[in-house]
């Protein structure tokens, strides 16, 4: 503080650091937690409070838990108290089942060829500064036919039926289809909705709001029990593929929504400028409109994906099996019933890890995007 | 497409002046019920620089948008460099990549650097190579004397040094007919001059320019010809010395007494 006190020539004043309280570590805390009184009794409290609840839930899950067992009997037998701690070897027993359905035994290594590969798709498409990008995106453009084989079989591989599928395996399908498809078709709505044209804007329009006032539960009924009827006869059509074409229909309506709000935000001096390049509406488009439109639409666009891949646990109404359906069928089990919190817990750190990833992917795209100072 | 595989001259020679490049005959606009531009006549010859002046809401900035269809007009005729201007979008698309627009708010695009925003119609529309068409952007990016910021972002960059870079951008389409939309009114005193000082020089290229703008110093040093507007219609154009001191109409006595009051 004594030095901005000091006296500089008119023209002459250097720049001087900030004062002390205001950066470091003790400029934080002072700032952020002891600031008032008020403030300083909260700060307290909140100790106070993670204090309490943080060794306990530690010691249920991590420190006290049964890793090995045979039955919940063992599992209790193991512990202190009995039911005092989690009994993971629950988990562990029904891990197969939780991965992979009902997919068989010896064939699971063509899921597992497929996790491996679908990484390999995603990092891919996400990381711009991957070695070889150009090849990664055009193997993603492929990626799905690769593993719609692999997981179906067929053309020399043993056959399996859909319905055998489930568990994250499941989740994953249905999540990544509905991402990677939803996007595109929600992109050409958003434009579809804004065209001059008006037969195709009404259409647009029609299909958004229809899609968008009915619940996905409705949808997915309709998927499983009526849209056989609407199809010619003799037409089987697997139920996976209608669930995946429902969910992404579904989630396609809101992402035009969230875009057609970026392409509101985009001024209108950006398409004339484009226009009066002599650019095309496409090339407009691809260039100059849409990079911008979806940069602002992000947050919403993450945040209807997100919602997407939680939304795939309503599958389990129609009677497909995704973690959630595979925790609720293993608690029916009499060797095990009673471990519910440990199927929950399970099954929400799951889904957590999933959606929290792709919140701080879109954190980190938004940084990386930015162009301001 | 022919037309443009023959070399261009990247210079207009002021010799084929007498080549009418625009001509605007009966021309008439409303937007809605209002009625902007009413019965407007201008013919331009290449090389040709005209200032447009004239009170806000006078119709002017409408009328150079009109030049490129950013505004269509409903009664009249507009033809440049011997396209007519109708709906028909190829049209469209070939006189927008003939005629440059500089505009007022810059309008560059925020997600590209600023050698990206001057190479990409380049790319796209002329189906240039990238590295010529970054060299053309660099050329031009000298020629307004800001090559050094080529990789930085527009928001980055001061607002007349994004202007320059508009104006950068237009000319890599090697334009036959630059518009001017009030280049320098969204500028900060300290700034206008350095737009200025590029536009003169691009004048002396002899590329035909249309500039709507208040500025009665530029007018007087580069143009042909100073057009004064009010209420949609043209009410008055002559050659700067005589417009300035020797105004016709009330009409232009009044705005030019207003404008060189202060």
């Amino acid at each position: 503080m004594a030095e901005a006190t000091e006296t500089y020539k008119v023209g002459q004043h250097p720049d001087l650091p900030p004062p002390r309280s205001e950066v470091g570590v003790i400029g934080w805390v002072k700032y952020n937690l002891l600031s008032t009184p008020f403030n300083v009794i909260m700060t307290l409290l909140a100790i106070w409070f993670l204090w309490s609840i943080i060794p306990p839930i530690f010691e249920w899950a991590v420190l006290d838990s049964v890793w090995t067992a045979e039955s919940r009997k063992a599992c209790w037998a193991k512990m202190e108290v009995p039911e005092g701690a989690a009994c993971w070897a629950f988990i562990k027993d029904r891990i197969g089942l939780f991965i992979y359905g009902f997919y068989p035994a010896d064939l699971r290594w063509r899921v597992n060829l497929s996790f491996v590969l679908m990484v390999l798709a995603i990092v891919s498409v996400l990381y711009e500064n991957m070695p070889g990008r150009k090849f990664g995106l055009w193997y993603a453009v492929a990626f799905p036919f690769i593993t719609g084989w692999l997981l179906v079989g067929g053309l020399g591989l043993t056959h399996v039926d859909t319905d055998q599928f489930g568990g994250i395996m499941l989740t994953f399908i249905i999540g990544i289809t509905g991402i990677s498809f939803s996007l595109p078709i929600g992109i050409l709505l958003a434009l579809g909705r804004r065209s001059k044209l008006p037969v195709i804007r009404v259409l647009c329009v029609l299909i958004i709001e229809f899609i968008r006032g009915v619940p996905l539960i409705a949808l997915l009924f309709i998927a499983s029990t009526m849209l056989n009827y609407f199809l010619p006869p003799g037409t089987a059509f697997d139920l996976l593929l209608r669930v995946l074409i429902m969910v992404t229909v579904f989630s396609s309506a809101y992402i035009a929504e969230v875009i057609r709000g970026g392409l509101q935000g985009i001024p209108n001096g950006q398409y004339e400028a484009a226009d009066s390049l002599g650019l095309t509406y496409t090339k407009a488009h691809l260039l100059i409109i849409l990079p911008q439109a979806l940069k602002i639409s992000i947050p919403g666009i993450v945040n209807t994906f997100i919602g997407l891949y939680k939304d795939t646990t309503l599958v389990l109404i129609i009677g497909m099996l995704d973690p959630l359906g595979v925790g609720r069928a293993s608690l029916a089990d009499a060797v095990w019933a009673g471990l519910a919190r440990e199927v929950y817990i399970f099954v929400a750190v799951f889904f957590f890890i999933c959606c929290f990833s792709m919140s701080r992917y879109s954190l980190w795209l938004e940084k990386r995007l930015s162009t301001e100072n | 497409m022919i037309e443009k595989l023959k070399p261009e001259p990247a210079i207009q020679s002021s010799k084929d002046a007498s080549k009418i490049i625009i001509e605007i005959t009966g021309m008439h606009k409303w937007f809605g019920a209002f009625h902007v531009l009413k019965n407007i006549n201008l013919k331009v010859s290449t090389g040709e620089r005209i200032v447009i002046c004239g009170p806000s809401g006078s119709g002017k900035s409408t009328l150079i948008r009109c030049i490129n269809r950013l505004e269509e007009h409903q009664e009249g005729k507009i033809v440049v460099d011997d396209v007519e201007l109708t709906g028909d979008l190829k049209n469209i698309e070939i006189i927008r990549s003939e005629v440059g627009i500089v505009f007022q708010q810059f309008n560059l695009f925020p997600h590209l650097t600023v050698l990206e925003n001057c190479s990409l119609a380049p790319i796209w529309v002329r189906n240039m190579a990238k590295a010529e068409a970054e060299d053309l952007a660099l050329k031009y990016l000298e020629r307004v004397q800001i090559p050094e910021q080529a990789k930085k972002y527009p928001g980055q960059l001061s607002g007349g040094q994004q202007q320059r870079v508009a104006i950068a951008r237009s000319l890599c389409m090697n334009p036959k007919i630059m518009l001017f939309d009030e280049p320098t009114s969204a500028l900060d005193p300290e700034m206008i001059k350095e737009v200025l000082d590029v536009m003169v020089e691009l004048a002396e290229t002899g590329v035909t320019m249309l500039v709507v703008t208040h500025e009665m110093g530029f007018a007087t040093a580069v143009a042909d010809r100073v057009i004064f507007m009010d209420e949609g219609e043209i009410i008055e154009q002559k050659p700067p010395n005589e417009f300035f001191q020797n105004p016709e109409h009330d009409r232009t006595k009044l705005f030019l007494s207003q404008i060189l009051a202060h």
